[in-house]
């Protein structure tokens, strides 16, 4: 297995976010520029291409629904509201290169007929705002942004708005995003209409996550025969897969997809020294948890679905044998209670209450009938609510009980956490 | 406090960015902050007043966002992260000693002094760093108990600090709020490009292909 800085290639150079320290020259998007917008939809299609924020949908596709000829404008959002517990990787991707997000940018729009775009960044990230604002700033004195962009006289104009965000994890569900940057309460929508339909201002619209777009530059640039090089089949391409937690050396290691969890620990020295694998998640808090016995599953959008959970974000969070589930499994769930946006009852009224079963579990005070109240709140929020979050807070409940319930039962056998919580911090030893 | 006629202009400015007006709602509440240091009843009636908004809906979506401020907060606000994976790699530990350290116990209190301001926050993705606390929405990375404590001692002193991955120093918050509303501060170019745990795969691979 060999890694493949793509994405990542530029982060070590001098001054990256500078249109100097990018390369200057936008050569992907004058490219796709010399091109008919269809055959750029097309590409993007052809290269297999999937949505890099967690649904793993196809990006050509998504740009593929755009009707066209509609007289309606057409609006391009980049959904950098990077928040998913655990993953990590747009907004340091944002911070060292943010050219090649707007080159993406310049593209997208450009195929599915856009004149204006929108970046939805969180709002806790002042330096990667910084970073954007600066760079969208450059791209318009530079001509690549503005009227007749890039200067080739097709008369093709392009306006880009770095919008921040708030704080509200579910403004990174897409129809959630749209009311919020129409200036509302980030709710999602009910679907269909589908915001290629009926999207931002009710105008047709493509949101993709930050990743994804990043992606479109090297596929136009190298061709789609280089990007299907990596990867498999149906899972295509490269992609960044973000180690934190009890792991030798956390980070971003960019590989094809497919890649394995062992494959990944080895490069990164391993789980922490003298501890071993007890959990993990694929993507983020939202996707049912692993164990050591899915060392081997290859990471991509098919076999993660396989092995019981999902590909998600790639945020391989680590946990070794110091760590509580139980403990872990409370604090997501008080997260999800925490940013369930009270729309619909399953969600708002079933994380509330599991967080209340979960913290007696934790203390010690839980028996049996709380596990099964817990998985059949769960029962009765998956599939049932407005949105995916609603989906995400069960996963870690129920995938929890399914390989560690005898921890469950610990807890209240010995009436409070076995677990000593010093001995799982980064500093537990020399403090 | 009446808001200021310089600050109605820039809010027209920033609805003169979008196709629809309302859409700048969200950054006009930043701006709001970056002048009265939190949601005032006046700057909701601003917001109101130029979109055409009653005061009810603007406060429904002021109430919605976490970063938005009922109450003044610090001058510095520290975010510890207590998300599971960092709470599990400190930031638990991080939070409780700072709050005995400032002597606040709710969440967004503020100390005697009035400089910092205290919340636990969620996951804001720098997990490859933890556990991590945010100063005015700057990265402080690696943190521990002893390195928090000193963080918010020098702040409090009037020591200017560093954040890992950011600008040179930390601009106060009333300062970030107005960048977050969309008035650049022209600082982009402090700081690194990446930290070392961004750079790990990079790293490792530029070592294996100078070795072939």
């Amino acid at each position: 297995m060999e890694l493949t800085p793509v994405l990542s290639a530029n982060w070590g150079d001098d001054r990256p976010w500078t249109l100097d320290g990018y390369g200057g020259d936008y050569n992907a998007a004058r490219k796709a520029l010399a091109m008919d917008p269809d055959a750029v939809i097309q590409l993007v299609k052809d290269s297999g291409l999937r949505g890099r924020g967690g649904a793993g949908f196809p990006t050509g596709n998504k740009w593929g629904f755009i009707p066209q000829g509609d007289g309606k404008p057409h609006y391009l959002v980049v959904n950098a509201d990077e928040s998913e517990p655990g993953t990590c990787k747009d907004i340091p991707l944002m911070l060292a290169n943010p050219h090649v997000l707007i080159e993406g940018v310049v593209i997208a729009s450009y195929a599915i007929r856009a004149n204006h775009a929108f970046i939805y960044v969180r709002g806790e990230v002042l330096h990667v705002v910084r970073r954007l604002q600066a760079a969208v700033q450059e791209a318009y004195n530079a001509g690549i942004l503005g009227k007749d962009v890039l200067g080739t006289g097709k008369g093709y104009s392009l306006d880009v708005v770095v919008h921040a965000g708030a704080g509200a994890y579910i403004c990174g569900e897409e129809t959630a995003l749209l009311d919020s940057l129409e200036g509302y309460r980030g709710q999602p929508r009910l679907r269909p209409p589908f915001p290629a339909v009926e999207g931002l201002y009710a105008s047709p619209t493509v949101i993709n996550n930050v990743e994804s777009i990043a992606s479109v530059p090297a596929i136009v640039d190298k061709g789609v025969d280089w990007f299907r090089g990596f990867g498999s089949e149906k899972s295509p391409g490269f992609t960044l897969y973000s180690l934190s937690g009890h792991v030798t050396r956390p980070g971003q290691y960019e590989a094809p997809l497919g890649v394995t969890l062992r494959e990944l620990l080895e490069l990164a020295g391993g789980v922490r020294e003298g501890h071993e694998l007890k959990f993990w998640t694929p993507g983020g808090s939202s996707t049912p948890i692993l164990t050591a016995e899915h060392l081997d599953v290859p990471l991509d959008y098919e076999n993660v679905g396989a092995a019981g959970s999902m590909l998600g974000t790639k945020a391989l969070q680590i946990f070794d044998d110091t760590t509580c589930v139980v403990r872990a499994v409370l604090r997501w769930t008080e997260f999800y209670a925490h940013e369930s946006c009270g729309k619909c009852t399953p969600c708002r009224e079933g994380t509330y209450w599991m967080v209340q079963i979960l913290e007696r579990l934790e203390k010690g005070e839980g028996d049996a009938q709380d596990i099964d109240t817990l998985l059949d709140a769960c029962d009765n929020i998956l599939g049932r609510a407005f949105c995916a979050l609603g989906d995400g807070a069960t996963s870690p409940i129920t995938s929890s009980v399914q390989y560690f319930k005898d921890e469950y039962v610990a807890h209240w056998e010995q009436r409070g956490c076995p677990f000593d919580m010093t001995a799982a911090t980064l500093f537990a030893s020399g403090r | 406090m009446a808001i200021p006629d310089t600050t109605r202009d820039e809010a027209r400015q920033l609805i003169a960015r979008y196709p629809k007006a309302r859409s700048a709602l969200l950054p006009m509440l930043h701006l709001v902050q970056s002048v009265e240091g939190y949601v005032t009843p006046e700057g909701i009636g601003m917001c109101a007043d130029l979109l055409g908004l009653t005061k009810a809906e603007v406060g429904a979506v002021a109430t919605f966002y976490t970063m938005y401020k009922r109450r003044p907060v610090g001058d510095y606000h520290v975010g510890v992260c207590t998300n599971t994976l960092c709470a599990v790699m400190g930031g638990d530990l991080i939070y409780s000693e700072l709050q005995e350290h400032l002597g606040i116990t709710a969440q967004n209190g503020v100390s005697d002094d009035g400089i910092v301001s205290l919340e636990h926050i969620e996951c804001n993705a720098a997990c490859d760093y933890a556990p991590v606390l945010m100063v005015n929405w700057e990265f402080f990375d690696n943190q521990t108990p002893q390195s928090a404590k000193q963080l918010v001692d020098d702040l409090r002193a009037g020591k200017a600090v560093r954040p890992t991955r950011g600008a040179d120093d930390v601009v106060t918050w009333k300062e970030a709020e107005r960048v977050l509303a969309g008035f650049y501060d022209g600082r982009a170019d402090e700081g690194l490009a990446a930290g070392p745990a961004t750079l790990e795969g990079l790293r490792l691979a530029d070592s294996k292909g100078a070795g072939s």
